[in-house]
């Protein structure tokens, strides 16, 4: 029980950093209509852009660097090939930034190689918070949950209330409108891809000492994003922001549980071969998300929050 | 392809269309078949093997994306789990192995009922995203559950274990890839003949307008979920195909580069004709086994031209060819002649530059093995390791592809203006 906060709190700084990168790739849904499926290649991007910074300029520089960085590729990646198949459909986009996920990867391992980099945490960061019945929080964990609430507020702060905000959510919805207001609209798509890009830039550059830098690391993330984004519904914030704690908080708890799948099913008063039987929560925690996925899907279809399809 | 039937109505030019209709299936005949007799070597068996695994993979995939508008990220889940039913049926049962593949299929479309009915649920980008998710879960499963795929080492089976077959027993690789070859020949000629069905009509009106569709009367998802049904059962086939060829399945066969090569084959191929997705076939195992053993930059050359052919091509090579033989056809060679040859120069000295450059980084990356494959590329150009000397010829070779772009553009502004004032004067004699 004493570490159950411990281990929720861990998990709600996942969700969230989890909700930072779903955030960036439903802000780019939500406006551009292609999913950027090349999203977790730019969070691996950034941690390692991060972590070659950290080791010259300090972690706190990287923390400005790195999204800045990846966020100028991102937009050279809307602006000279992503515009270029517009006219070809969403289709055609989400191929493209399939094939931009293959060569990022690529990309990574010529720079940086092929073994795993872990990044340091700053002095200030490093260390226990507090501790509760003798479990530790870490303090960087709480810094993280600090930045990805700071940035989120940040954001909506930036689409409800700025002048370019307006412009943008405008653009969302009456695109021919705005040009003809006088706005470039296809720019405005460039500042949403590379504001995207950045967003999960910084999500690596945070996460990176959590994790191993990896040339592994955006498949590994990657496919959890997605599904939180289609269990949030696809394109609603609030739902990836619930899609996010919800999976960050289950994968994590499940982790650190220690109870076995014929502990779980003897509740229920089933039983199933031994083999089975022995197989631990904290084993199965990497299918968690997808069986999440299923099971909303099973019982609605268009996610938490997502509107209805018009096809389906 | 898809408008065969209706030239072929005309019948001044029926035997014509009749030549141009059976040219494809003579030059995959041809190609799965010729080979083997020339040269017997094991590791040309191997690759013919995979080549025909993937095309009878990508032709099935092609049931989804090109018919069906249905993007799939987790298409390997099919393959591998039918061979994989294949494979303990095969171990416990003592299935024929001539006839494994249809035990394969028929797995892989009962994963096919269980799967797409939840991935069916949605269509478009969230249709994709739940592919990636079953993808995922599949391959995590594979990795977790202990006795559905053996574990880490997967499931094996023994070939030449089953009973002889007309005096065959299918253990030496000729006899295999023979029985490989024959299925992937069924299985092309079976989807051809599916691809002409009234089901597939609808599918396409499905793909195209599925309101309009729903008005008509058939209901998208089922129409959906029937193609799903239908691909995973070609994709059992294709996967025990390779399980006959490698004599294994393992968790890597229902993994995601599996799932992502058959996407990238099927769009490098092009979805509108139906040997696009064969030829894609042909180009991703050309990468995968020839590019691969040669160097391991080729993932980024396949991600690299995966790119270019979405942005310059996206209904793939097959909708390339087909626009270009229209043009040639219409112009005649001389006329587009300059086109053609300025933009093939600027393509191979892109292409040069590009594979210097970077193997170039790669030896700098990862050392001396790379080097050799450098060595081999540079040796032409006489500059072993010279960074200035490699950095120059490099940029002269983009330099040089920049000039032949230039001047295939401006042949084919020539052409487009030669075409716009043959339709003016077409239009004042009408």
């Amino acid at each position: 029980m004493q570490s159950f906060v411990v281990n929720l709190l861990n998990g709600v700084s996942y969700g969230l950093l989890l909700f930072m990168l779903s955030a960036g790739l439903t802000l780019i849904f939500s406006m551009l209509g292609v999913l950027n499926f090349a999203h977790a290649s730019f969070y691996m991007l950034g941690a390692y852009v991060g972590f070659s910074v950290a080791a010259r300029a300090g972690f706190w520089s990287a923390l400005v660097i790195a999204p800045l960085v990846v966020g100028l590729v991102g937009a050279a990646l809307e602006r000279w090939l992503l515009r270029r198949v517009r006219a070809h459909g969403h289709l055609a986009e989400l191929l493209l930034t399939f094939g931009a996920a293959y060569l990022l990867g690529e990309l990574v391992k010529l720079g940086w190689g092929l073994s795993p980099l872990s990044a340091t945490v700053p002095a200030v960061l490093d260390g226990p918070l507090f501790t509760v019945y003798g479990a530790a929080f870490a303090r960087y964990r709480a810094f993280m949950m600090v930045v990805s609430l700071a940035m989120l507020g940040a954001l909506h702060a930036v689409l409800r209330v700025s002048k370019a905000g307006l412009i943008v959510r405008a653009a969302l919805t009456h695109a021919s409108a705005v040009e003809a207001l006088g706005h470039n609209v296809p720019r405005v798509f460039t500042g949403v891809f590379a504001a995207g890009t950045a967003l999960a830039a910084l999500a690596g550059v945070i996460g990176a000492p959590l994790f191993v830098i990896e040339p592994g690391m955006a498949e590994s993330l990657g496919s959890i994003v997605f599904v939180v984004v289609v269990i949030g519904g696809l394109g609603s914030l609030g739902g990836a922001l619930a899609a996010s704690l919800l999976v960050g908080c289950v994968q994590t708890l499940a982790v650190a549980s220690n109870v076995s799948l014929g502990d779980v099913l003897s509740i229920f008063g089933t039983s199933l071969p031994a083999e089975w039987d022995a197989l631990t929560l904290a084993q199965l925690a990497p299918l968690i998300p997808y069986l999440l996925l299923v099971a909303m899907l099973a019982l609605r279809p268009r996610g938490l929050f997502g509107r209805r399809d018009e096809h389906a | 392809m898809r408008e065969a039937p209706d030239s072929s109505a005309l019948s001044a030019t029926a035997p014509r269309a009749l030549r141009r209709a059976l040219a494809p299936w003579l030059a995959l005949i041809l190609f799965l078949g010729v080979p083997p007799f020339i040269w017997p070597q094991s590791w040309l068996l191997a690759y013919l093997a995979q080549t025909a695994t993937m095309i009878v993979f990508a032709l099935s995939y092609n049931l989804l994306l090109g018919e069906t508008g249905l993007l799939s990220f987790g298409h390997a889940a099919y393959s591998g789990l039918g061979a994989l039913v294949a494979a303990q049926l095969f171990n416990r049962v003592g299935v024929p192995l001539v006839l494994l593949p249809l035990v394969g299929g028929i797995g892989g479309a009962l994963c096919g009922l269980l799967l797409g009915f939840i991935s069916t649920r949605r269509a478009g980008t969230a249709f994709a995203m739940i592919t990636l998710g079953l993808g995922e879960l599949v391959a995590a499963a594979a990795w977790t559950l202990p006795d559905w795929f053996g574990g880490e080492a997967g499931v094996a089976i023994d070939r030449a274990s089953g009973a002889q077959w007309a005096g065959w027993s299918f253990g030496p690789a000729r006899e295999a890839y023979a029985l490989i070859a024959v299925w992937c020949l069924l299985a092309c000629a079976a989807l051809f003949a599916l691809s002409r069905t009234p089901f597939m009509r609808l599918a396409n009106a499905v793909r195209d307008n599925p309101v309009r569709a729903a008005a008509i009367g058939c209901y998208p998802r089922r129409i959906r979920y029937g193609v799903v049904v239908l691909s995973a059962f070609f994709a059992g086939i294709s996967g025990t195909l390779a399980l006959i060829n490698v004599e294994l399945v393992s968790a890597e066969s229902v993994g995601m580069m599996r799932s992502g090569a058959v996407l990238i084959a099927t769009v490098i191929g092009g979805t509108a004709a139906f040997f696009g997705p064969v030829a894609g076939a042909v180009v991703l195992t050309f990468f995968s086994v020839v590019v691969a053993s040669v160097t391991r930059a080729w993932l980024f050359y396949l991600g690299l031209f995966f790119i270019v052919v979405v942005v310059i091509s996206p209904d793939g090579l097959a909708g390339f060819v087909q626009r270009h033989t229209a043009r040639v056809a219409a112009y005649g060679w001389r006329r587009c002649r300059a086109a053609y040859l300025w933009g093939a120069a600027a393509a191979l000295l892109w292409t040069a530059a590009v594979v210097l450059a970077v193997q170039w980084a790669y030896a700098a990356q990862f050392g001396a093995d790379e080097g050799a494959a450098l060595v081999g590329t540079g040796a032409l150009m006489g500059m072993g390791a010279s960074p200035l000397g490699l950095g120059t010829t490099v940029l002269l070779l983009a330099a040089l592809g920049g000039l032949s772009a230039h001047y295939a553009i401006r042949a084919q502004a020539h052409l487009a203006a030669m075409r716009s004032s043959a339709t003016h004067s077409a239009g004042d004699a009408r």
